[in-house]
């Protein structure tokens, strides 16, 4: 076994997440689900089977017509598979990009909801990322529901959160009881670490297995080809995680 | 010949845009950075900005320099370089009046100001606290939907920005303005009730005349103002022309992180203080 780091694990963990996905898009400030999504990609047998939009990327490959074109995509549902994260994400599925005591911000302010509120609802499979996993970021409840988990069921609600992945596990998203469930923990982590660290009761299986580590290809696929690729937008991500300099580009 | 909406300079331009405008900005590569400063160089006030539908350093620095009275937005941060400090402070003392939003929607409501409608309807967004927050924002029975059965769905305002600011590769003499491939610009200029743009270069050929730039072209018709600004959108980038200062934009960054910090960098880049008391002002300039 090859030694790795905690994003490699992620992004092998992501991209088995994708699988079967034909058409994946990645927004701002994601570079390891962005690396997943290409790796998810290469898997499939490259661009004429999956598709894939990385918010940010010059190359022409990963663009779209735009902002308006990337969301016309979601709501006609030509996309399968986004992700989001969340200051708060809470025990239902509600995600909160908003900020902290009372509106508009009363504790803490952050940025604002973004898209988060129409692709929540339209995008299938809707990957939740955060990798700090605590009990300030994974709560009980949030203070501000920038897309809410799941909605009554006159509403039309194709798309929802499908897995919320973490630095110490998985969980996917149960749509029936709209909870988590909690689904491997990886190496170094157990369930009373999980439970310790998060704010919201989750259905937890008798046993629960230690999520699978990349294998020494996929490493290699990784630091070889996908690295390459998701120099840009993240040239300083793919540098310090993944140690590749796009030629003509010093290290920083 | 040249059209007459080509003005002498970036000050002309910022002159025109009236205080208390609903001014409409981009969010990544059509940044009127220069034409933002002559904005506060000319001590404009009580703005209300619609970010399309996000923005970084522009609408952070509209809000630093105290010219911005309500933000409708559906988020403003300097992405990789951190929070937008002066943003997050105006909206947590209330220094500034957020309408806080989501992407999709205001870009709807661009194309519903666009195509001349009332309101647009748009799906999701419900069970977000957004429609908590915002009056305006309704949820509607979709009329067209199957009998007997409640189609809930979200309705939204259309937008008719006072005026839309951005920067452009480049003008033609006729006033035509290239976008490339910044299409939502086309649909942020059509909504507008007037359109001011600075542009990186006057081209003497016309841009409407290639089959190529044509498409990806605004029609001077809805042009309102252009005026030449080399380095415009610095220090944010412009592609094609120039990468962005990312140096800089740490170095704000650094500084916004408290109010004295940022009054010392605003002073130091001749961008404040306003000698002009501040806040809640209604009155127009004479420039309109």
């Amino acid at each position: 076994m090859s030694d790795y780091r905690t994003e490699e694990l992620l992004i092998e963990v992501i991209a088995r997440l994708l699988d079967g996905v034909e058409n994946i898009a990645v927004g701002v400030l994601s570079p390891i689900p962005g690396s997943a999504a290409i790796l998810a990609q290469s898997r499939a047998g490259g661009p004429e089977n999956v598709r894939v939009s990385v918010i940010g990327a010059k190359l022409p490959g990963y663009r779209t017509d735009g902002g308006i074109d990337l969301f016309d995509q979601a709501a006609q549902g030509r996309l399968g598979a986004f992700f989001l994260s969340g200051g708060q994400i809470d025990g239902a599925g509600n995600i909160n990009l908003l900020g902290v005591g009372d509106y508009p911000g009363a504790e803490a302010r952050w940025s604002g909801s973004f898209g988060s509120a129409f692709l929540y609802s339209l995008v299938p499979r809707v990957i939740l990322f955060r990798e700090e996993h605590t009990p300030r970021t994974l709560v009980e409840k949030v203070d501000f529901i920038s897309a809410a988990g799941s909605n009554a069921p006159n509403v039309y609600r194709p798309g929802g959160p499908h897995a919320l992945v973490t630095n110490r596990c998985l969980f996917m998203f149960d749509k029936a009881r709209g909870r988590f469930r909690l689904e491997s923990v990886h190496p170094g982590e157990s369930v009373e670490s999980v439970r310790d660290n998060t704010g919201f009761d989750f259905e937890c299986p008798a046993e629960v297995p230690e999520t699978p580590a990349p294998d020494a290809a996929t490493l290699k696929a990784i630091r070889q080809d996908i690295a390459p690729k998701i120099a840009d937008p993240y040239p300083k991500f793919a540098a310090e995680v993944l140690g590749y300099t796009a030629p003509g580009r010093a290290a920083e | 010949m040249t059209d007459p909406k080509i003005l002498p300079d970036v000050e002309t331009l910022a002159a025109r845009i009236s205080d208390g405008a609903k001014l409409a900005i981009f969010k990544d590569n059509g940044v009127a950075m220069e034409a933002t400063r002559a904005l506060i160089r000319r001590g404009a006030r009580d703005l209300h900005i619609v970010t399309v539908p996000t923005s970084a350093f522009q609408a952070e620095l509209m809000v630093a320099a105290g010219i911005v009275g309500t933000i409708e937005t559906s988020g403003v941060t300097m992405w990789e370089l951190g929070q937008a400090s002066a943003f997050v402070r105006a909206v947590r003392t209330g220094a500034v009046r957020i309408l806080d939003s989501t992407c999709p929607a205001i870009y709807s409501q661009i194309q519903a100001g666009e195509k001349g409608i009332p309101f647009i309807p748009i799906r999701g967004l419900i069970g977000s606290d957004i429609l908590t927050v915002r009056d305006d924002y309704k949820v509607i029975d979709n009329p067209f939907g199957p009998n007997d059965e409640a189609d809930p769905i979200v309705a939204l305002p259309a937008i008719r920005p006072d005026v839309a600011l951005f920067h452009a590769p480049k003008a033609d003499r006729a006033g035509n303005v290239f976008v490339g491939g910044q299409l939502e610009l086309k649909t942020i200029a059509h909504a507008a009730l007037k359109s001011y743009v600075t542009v990186e270069e006057i081209v003497e050929d016309s841009l409407m005349e290639d089959e190529g730039s044509g498409g990806v072209t605004i029609p001077a018709m809805y042009i309102t103002g252009i005026a030449l600004a080399p380095k415009g959108a610095w220090p944010l980038p412009m592609p094609g022309y120039y990468p962005g200062d990312i140096d800089y934009l740490v170095r704000y960054c650094q500084a916004a992180r408290s109010e004295q910090g940022l009054a010392a960098w605003l002073a130091s880049e001749g961008l404040g203080p306003r000698a002009a008391p501040q806040g809640g002002s209604r009155m127009r300039t004479a420039a309109e």
